[in-house]
């Protein structure tokens, strides 16, 4: 009984995988087009969509609970950083008051959605994938019945959170800016040099994105803000949104490039509201920047 | 008919469980890893009924955890890396006691493997989201947290394992 037990599990095991195995060189074969498994993935979007908005929506007590304690310890490394920032911002102030053209600091997305004559849609984080999972996404409770789909811009009231990569009709998931899957060409605004912004995947507070500027004779100034270039296409990224400042320069010889350590605006492990750009009032509005000054 | 109704039950039993992994647990999140529920529900269900069982479950939670949002990795991942986790915990079982440190053992020898073979078919695809850097800093906490929540969860998972087994089995 035992002996044909065993041989049938294993029969069962050897079919699994075989199934797994399938699955994974299907939906892999395919890779960014259209893949057999999308239907799948928008139909299980559909149905789970609505109960991870449900669960998210009952649950909210119970997890705004670490959520709170997260953003306390946030609050107050960020009170020690800002209180450094402070004092060395009013040497700067003192030497050079034309610097404060480089703030380009949003208070609301609604503010910026007003000033730059976007059409934004509000809408909530859901869900979040683990750690386990590697890739840093997230699912909001916005789809296609509300005007979002693929490629379009996320921000939230501190500056680019990333992009629509899939929705379904009643949810859409949004890689963030700090996956390891994303590039984002940015510039910086005191000088408007060109780069690219490379996610290190990682959502903490220590998470960091990577710059290299195109040109490499320019190096990066530390405080420097970088703001999106916008993409040829217009898609997926809007120009002229905040994404970061740069914290550290390093120089590899061996490469001739200078990279920048850059901080994000937003904190990718807090999100909770955020903004879908969804369409741009005259397309060839260009959005006021610091450094255009 | 009642095979059907429990086959039902244990698919809304994953319904729920990836739902709280991704909505609700993401919150209590250690530096970003998450307690990977599904992982405990595939190990509960091995140490109830058995590879066989276990396998299937872990098949059906991986692949709801490989496409429900905001997954965004190749699909079959999951099913594949809990497949092996289910398989290998209800061997482990067959082959101990249960005592509650055989009982965490077999958790964390899954969640290893689990999040290990996770990372290592995005290796072997060459997905750019996952390194061995970053896969050697999440595997540990991965498998510290699964071992902590074991006491509270995996009991809980054990009667309602217990209860949707068949009678004429006993």
């Amino acid at each position: 009984m035992r002996h044909h037990d065993s041989r049938g599990s294993r029969a069962v095991i050897g079919l699994l995988l075989l199934a797994c195995v399938t699955i994974i060189t299907i939906d892999a074969r395919h890779g960014t087009s259209a893949s057999p498994v999308d239907p799948m993935r928008a139909a299980v979007g559909d149905v789970l969509g609505p109960v991870e908005d449900g669960a998210s929506a009952a649950t909210a007590p119970l997890t705004a609970v670490p959520d709170h304690f997260r953003t306390v310890s946030n609050l107050s490394t960020e009170n020690a950083a800002l209180q450094q920032a402070n004092a060395r911002l009013r040497t700067q102030l003192r030497a050079e008051r034309a610097n404060a053209n480089r703030n380009l600091e949003v208070d609301t997305i609604g503010a910026f959605a007003d000033q730059n004559g976007y059409r934004v849609v509000q809408a909530q984080v859901v869900a979040m994938g683990p750690a386990q999972s590697f890739s840093r996404t997230v699912t909001i409770d916005a789809g296609t019945r509300d005007g979002v789909g693929p490629d379009l811009t996320v921000i939230n009231a501190n500056g680019l959170v990333g992009r629509v990569i899939e929705s379904s009709a009643t949810t859409s998931t949004v890689l963030l800016a700090i996956d390891r899957d994303s590039t984002i060409g940015g510039r910086l605004a005191s000088s408007m040099e060109l780069g690219f912004l490379d996610g290190t995947g990682d959502v903490n507070g220590g998470g960091r994105l990577t710059l290299s500027l195109v040109d490499h004779t320019v190096t990066p100034a530390q405080g420097d803000t970088v703001v999106s270039w916008g993409s040829i296409h217009g898609a997926p990224y809007l120009p002229g949104i905040p994404i970061g400042k740069v914290v550290s320069v390093h120089s590899s010889p061996a490469e001739l490039t200078e990279t920048a350590n850059v901080q994000p605006f937003v904190d990718f492990s807090a999100l909770d509201v955020v903004g879908v750009i969804t369409s741009q009032a005259g397309s060839g509005t260009t959005v006021a920047s610091g450094g255009a000054r | 008919m009642r095979t059907l109704l429990r086959g039902f039950v244990v698919a809304l039993l994953i319904v729920f469980t990836v739902t709280l992994q991704v909505s609700v647990f993401s919150h209590f999140a250690f530096d970003g890893v998450a307690p990977d529920m599904a992982l405990l529900l595939v190990i509960g269900a091995a140490l109830v009924r058995g590879p066989t069982y276990a396998a299937l479950v872990g098949f059906a939670a991986g692949l709801v955890l490989d496409l429900a949002p905001p997954a965004d990795h190749t699909a079959g991942r999951w099913a594949l890396a809990l497949v092996v986790v289910g398989y290998v915990s209800g061997l482990a079982k067959a082959d101990g006691a249960q005592s509650v440190i055989g009982t965490l053992t077999i958790v964390a020898s899954g969640a290893f493997i689990g999040t290990s073979l996770f990372a290592l078919s995005g290796l072997v695809l060459g997905e750019p989201s996952v390194t061995v850097s970053s896969a050697l800093q999440v595997v540990p906490i991965a498998i510290l947290y699964d071992v902590v929540l074991t006491p509270f969860v995996v009991p809980l998972l054990l009667v309602v394992f217990r209860r949707l087994e068949p009678a004429e089995r006993w």
